[in-house]
């Protein structure tokens, strides 16, 4: 489409005109420019909420077919971008206004930041000639987001607006990925502009390390043949960089046992043999022992977090770390690597299946062999501390109705979950077996993001089914999206494990505070079946065990609207395994 | 220890702020911070003295590196270079201690910049333990003001 000829034109060939003056045909409005950058940049869909300064923005944006949704608060705009872009691989775009528009989705930001997600976070600003003059709806939110962004920019000059941009969008999706934010003052996107062609983007100061370094590659294959315990310990990289199918074949290939970090869930399939699923603070007893005893632990796009690794100097003690991430910086930062491949995760270990592949002389069946004494103990582990938990008659356990969805989608849903014991246990029952199945908010840890990351995953996957676990607590977060989500036709379902309880919180509180509940009971919380005919959805609640089933069931069938399922689980039930925070990964309290 | 930094970044607004963020959001030290513009004008270059062990300085010039805005980073504290801080002193300078002042700035090869009925104002260059000495010297004397540069360093050249 050629924006050149459209919309505010006229009025700039009229100011011109009594100018005496031609209008310059070749120049577009910064407004203009915008939109025609996201379609250059192939966006479809957009999340945002307007005011003053952007309605130049909303007015072209209306006329073209880039899809775009009105939230109900900005930071629904970023997370509904953020899950539609953990979804889709594709970089999220929110647009939001000047002040409180801005400074609303910072939480947003900071949770893309985290989890390093690709954002590009456009924010309106008040015209330069009144910058850091408090004007109505001003505040520096370059200055805020500086330090959880991977980058950010203020567009002082009108010309800088498209290459900004462009380098916008290069930045968030490469390297690293990560949220940019571009500031965008109104009378910028008034100006009239150039549309420079398009040319490939060379930085300076950025070229991220894509290629491993065969050295350092035939080092770490070498480390497989000395070892007798190796563990692969996956972490996001892994999806971020698309690299689980290279990621099976090696641990197939070399019979290798795998763990998953909360971000790394679905990077490996969970029912495969070889996964023991989640490691670390809520990690399975097999997973936290196998790390603790390994003596090579292939780490890929992790980054030894504190929930991961607890107490340092009782993790993994005796084993050589192998660390493939792209980032130097997560390199030995709180853990010796001995092995370090700074690449991209997929090529990494596409490096590694070659190098296994070339070399004549290892027998891959021996290798295999070789760690089955290893095999055997994780599978003792495993059978000894399952992940499990004990039955109540009817009462409702909220393990059950994770394992009862997961039967029921057969394990294919995409799962948006919000913050604390729901997210947990979503992470330990649910068995993802694809990557980009399943969003949260591992890093800052975001109550609120579910729902809206759901509307933005239904918007990359329409025809997907998209499940936010909820608990009663955090669902009320980020509720008011639930309009968001009639009124663009996104029928996503919400299971809330309902307990009356900042349950996370109320936990911690059980176990180390002598159950001293202070601000954890929610002692007024809405009908959320009636809250949601309120917002135009269905309302199902199950009281008891034998309900969970046909609920879900219903839930499923539904197709047309937002379904709510709300389950009275037992309210004191606690995220089993457990390390308490800062002790060792072995030293568990378990059910 | 202490380790003298080299960074080269764009002279961009926000790219100073970037770098004092990232200090004061990870933790790290800042003993001294010096910045201006290079030969080209888009270019700053700032030298920064922080303290920390190996693990530390690995992390901070990594850290730094990552910044979008920066174009080099060298711990020039690894191999020979040349240190030199600034400082601006004003002494008390009354008839019965002028000339010992002026003993003791003649000695560091300073020299005096302003003067008053009661005290000299002196500029003395030099790296940091000079610079530490005369403030050591002068202040028995009464210093009544102390202005310093920070510290700027650059590499040697090499022998050969």
């Amino acid at each position: 489409m050629n924006y050149i000829f459209r919309t505010n034109s006229h009025i700039f060939t009229e100011k011109y005109q009594k100018q005496g003056k031609d209008y310059p045909m070749s120049k577009i409005t910064g407004a203009q420019a915008f939109i025609q950058c996201l379609q250059e940049e192939g966006v479809d869909t957009i999340f945002g909420f307007p005011g003053g300064v952007i309605i130049d923005l909303y007015d072209e944006l209306a006329n073209t077919s880039i899809k775009n949704l009105l939230v109900r608060h900005e930071q629904g705009a970023v997370h509904a971008a953020d899950g539609y872009a953990r979804a889709s691989g594709k970089t999220g775009v929110a647009l939001l206004t000047s002040g409180p528009g801005a400074t609303n989705g910072v939480t947003g930001i900071a949770t893309a930041y985290m989890d390093s997600i690709p954002l590009v976070v456009f924010t309106g600003q008040v015209p330069r000639a009144l910058i850091g003059n408090d004007a109505f709806q001003e505040v520096d939110i370059v200055g805020i987001t500086r330090p959880c962004t991977k980058h950010n920019y203020l567009v002082s000059d009108p010309e800088d607006l498209v290459p900004t941009i462009r380098e916008a969008f290069y930045l968030a999706s490469s390297g690293r990925p990560g949220p940019i934010l571009v500031d965008l003052p109104k009378d910028v996107i008034g100006s009239l502009v150039d549309f420079p062609e398009r040319q490939e983007i060379r930085m300076r100061t950025y070229q991220p390390n894509m290629e491993p370094h065969p050295g350092q590659i035939a080092k770490a294959c070498q480390a497989f043949a000395q070892a007798q315990r190796p563990v692969f310990y996956v972490g996001g990289g892994v999806i971020l960089s698309n690299a689980s199918e290279e990621l099976t074949e090696l641990a197939e290939k070399t019979q290798i046992p795998v763990t998953m970090t909360l971000m790394g869930l679905g990077g490996f399939p969970g029912t495969n043999p070889l996964s023991t699923g989640m490691l670390g603070m809520h990690g399975s007893y097999a997973s936290n022992m196998m790390v603790a005893k390994s003596d090579l632990l292939i780490a890929v796009g992790a980054r030894f977090d504190d929930r991961i690794t607890g107490r340092l100097d009782k993790f993994a003690p005796d084993a050589k770390v192998i660390h493939i991430d792209i980032d130097p910086t997560s390199i030995s930062k709180n853990v010796e690597v001995d092995i370090p491949i700074v690449a991209d995760c997929k090529q990494a270990l596409t490096a590694m299946n070659a190098w296994f592949n070339s070399q004549q002389d290892i027998d891959m069946t021996a290798l295999a062999e070789q760690y089955q004494p290893w095999r055997d103990q994780v599978n003792e582990w495993n059978d000894k501390h399952p992940l499990s938990y004990t039955e109540e008659g009817d009462i409702i356990k909220p393990q059950y109705v994770i394992e009862t969805i997961n039967r029921l989608t057969g394990g294919d849903a995409i799962i948006s979950t919000e913050v604390g014991q729901n997210q947990m246990w979503a992470a330990q029952f649910y068995k993802f077996n694809k990557p980009r199945h399943w969003l949260s908010s591992g890093g800052l840890g975001t109550m609120g993001f579910g729902l809206p990351a759901a509307i933005g995953a239904k918007m990359a996957f329409p025809d997907a089914t998209v499940i936010d676990i909820a608990g009663d607590g955090s669902i009320q977060m980020n509720i008011q999206e639930l309009a968001t989500a009639k009124q663009y036709n996104t029928p996503v379902k919400v299971a809330i494990l309902n307990n009356n309880y900042l349950g996370m919180v109320r936990q911690w509180q059980e176990l180390f505070y002598d159950k001293r509940y202070a601000g954890t009971v929610m002692e007024v919380t809405p009908d959320f079946v009636e809250l949601a005919k309120a917002y135009g959805a269905a309302g199902l609640r199950a009281k008891t065990k034998s309900d969970v089933e046909p609920v879900i069931k219903e839930a499923l069938a539904i197709n047309d609207r937002v379904v709510i399922m709300d389950f009275a689980i037992k309210r004191e039930e606690c995220v089993f395994p457990m390390v308490p925070a800062g002790g060792a990964t072995t030293e568990m309290l378990l059910v | 220890m202490k380790h003298t930094l080299s960074v080269l970044l764009q002279n961009k607004p926000g790219a100073l702020s970037r770098v004092t963020g990232l200090f004061s959001g990870r933790g790290f030290n800042i003993e001294s911070l010096c910045v201006a513009e290079t030969l080209d004008p888009k270019v700053s270059c700032m030298t920064l003295v922080t303290k920390g062990n190996n693990a530390i300085i690995e992390q901070v010039t990594k850290q730094l590196h990552k910044l979008i805005d920066v174009i080099k980073v060298s711990d020039i504290s690894d191999s020979e270079y040349v240190e030199r801080e600034m400082v601006l002193i004003r002494v008390k300078a009354e008839a019965q201690t002028r000339a010992e002042v002026l003993r003791v700035i003649d000695i560091f090869r300073g020299k005096v910049v302003d003067v008053s009925p009661n005290s000299y104002a002196v500029e003395i260059t030099g790296p940091e333990s000079k610079i530490k000495a005369v403030i050591d010297l002068l202040r028995p004397i009464g210093i009544k003001e102390v202005i310093r540069t920070g510290t700027i360093a650059m590499a040697r050249a090499p022998k050969k």
